[in-house]
């Protein structure tokens, strides 16, 4: 059922998201308190095993919010752990995410190159 | 400490010029130029700050026909570290040069500053005011615009707009500055820079409580009392402040805020205007005038800064803020 995965994507997307603004606005957190807090938490939760079946259920609900950043962090470092032992902690995190970082960097370049930011207009 | 200038320096003339987002303001129609480009044509946020200050200053001495060597001192600041745009246009004003940083209270404490110059006898002509740019400001105390940052309904907008004075003697044709109050740093442990407005009313309470018992004046004295940018929950407090202290409602009336009034209502500029431009722009078009055209007699104008840092708000410390004020007169 197609639509059941919207469903889910729509629920849990969303409260991943709600439960950063409530960060922001009750728990007075800055921008970048609250980012490290979700990438944070999304890697204690993908180490205990619970982010897997969270992607399973939601799809994209639960891999564009930031806390997928920080599953990818953890399943690289269990990965490459796997392989090569505790050396592999190290060489793993970036490995998965790697990817999503370089994208970043080169995505950013080409907007910077391409616009000039602006302030609010209207 | 309060000052009472005995020879009354006057505003010969004044000058506010704002960025393209402040169209939407209230006192639009006041403004002396609205630039189209918010970098005023330049590369960066700062250098526009600058070009901003020198089309001010520009202004300035074409209204009045003076020449830029004949103002002697140029007593300005802004928010920019280190406060590069005002350092910067001083280098073509040319005139003798101090940078004043009291935050958003610098136009105030600008003018105070060339009124004593101006007493001294040093002074025939001081150009006093401050600036603050949206953009470069925001990248200074938060975050650069396009982080596209949330703020919660407490904060407030930096106005980009500049506001500056000419001072010299006494001309009874001119709105004159009779006494002035220079503030204490007064800090209640609010911590919360998305919350200025409930940090700064406590200083401007304090700055006008003095100011009208050493002049022993009351509220209903004054035509207009302006504070700078407490912006809509700043001035609530302040007038909760000196209601709880005797004020009547018809005097708590007497209480304006140019940053609680600067956007209108609009709900995307949030609690309303800040910054050092704020109080500039507003004193120095629409109050001035409002003064020439003799609506006012007596007007306060109390300039609200808070003095802290993006470092020492990492740092967990308070917002220490300060509040200055101008008693101005029309004969």
């Amino acid at each position: 059922m197609i639509f059941m995965d919207f469903l889910f994507a729509f629920i849990i997307g969303g409260l991943i998201c709600a439960i950063g603004q409530v960060l922001m606005d009750v728990g007075k957190m800055t921008p970048g308190k609250t980012l490290s807090i979700m990438v944070v938490a999304g890697s204690i939760i993908s180490g205990l095993g619970w982010y897997q079946p969270l992607i399973d259920l939601a799809g994209a609900g639960a891999t564009i919010p930031i806390t997928s950043f920080g599953h990818s962090l953890t399943q690289g470092a269990i990965a490459e752990a796997q392989k090569h032992g505790w050396v592999g902690v190290l060489t793993g995190m970036f490995e998965v995410t790697s990817s999503g970082i370089s994208s970043a960097i080169v995505f950013g370049f080409i907007a910077a190159l391409l616009f000039k930011s602006k302030g609010k207009v209207n | 400490m309060v000052i009472v200038f005995g020879q009354k320096p006057s505003i010969i003339a004044s000058a506010a010029v704002a960025g393209p987002l402040e169209r939407k303001s209230v006192f639009y129609s006041y403004f002396d130029s609205v630039v189209e480009d918010e970098r005023w044509n330049q590369a960066t946020n700062e250098q526009g700050n600058v070009k901003m200050i020198q089309e001010a200053c520009q202004i300035l001495l074409n209204k009045t026909g003076l020449n830029r060597l004949d103002i002697d001192f140029f007593l300005a600041g802004d928010l920019v570290n280190q406060m590069t745009p005002t350092n910067f246009a001083a280098r073509e004003i040319a005139a003798s040069f101090i940078g004043l940083f009291s935050a958003c209270a610098t136009s105030v404490s600008s003018v105070i500053v060339a009124c004593l110059l101006t007493e001294l006898g040093a002074s025939q002509y001081a150009i006093a005011g401050a600036s603050s740019h949206h953009n470069a400001i925001e990248r200074q105390f938060r975050y650069p615009i396009y982080y596209g940052s949330q703020k919660p309904a407490t904060a407030q907008w930096t106005v980009t707009a500049a506001g500056f004075t000419l001072i010299g003697k006494h001309n009874p044709k001119n709105p004159s500055i009779v006494a002035a109050t220079v503030g204490k740093v007064i800090d209640y442990g609010q911590k919360d820079p998305f919350h200025m407005g409930a940090a700064m009313a406590p200083a401007a309470y304090d700055t006008i409580s003095r100011h009208l018992e050493k002049r022993k004046q009351q509220i209903k004295d004054y035509d207009l009392i302006m504070t700078g940018d407490l912006g809509k929950i700043g001035l609530q407090i302040l007038k909760k402040m000196f209601a709880e202290t005797g004020a009547t409602r018809e005097e708590c009336n007497i209480f304006r805020d140019a940053g609680a009034e600067f956007y209108g209502e609009d709900p995307s500029f949030l609690a309303g205007a800040s910054g050092s431009g704020c109080s500039a722009s507003v004193y120095f078009s629409y109050v001035l005038q409002q003064l020439k055209s003799g609506r006012f007699k007596r007007v306060l104008l109390v300039a609200t800064g808070s003095l802290h840092s993006p470092l020492t708000f990492q740092q967990g410390e308070s917002i220490p803020c300060t509040a200055h004020a101008i008693e101005v007169t029309m004969e």
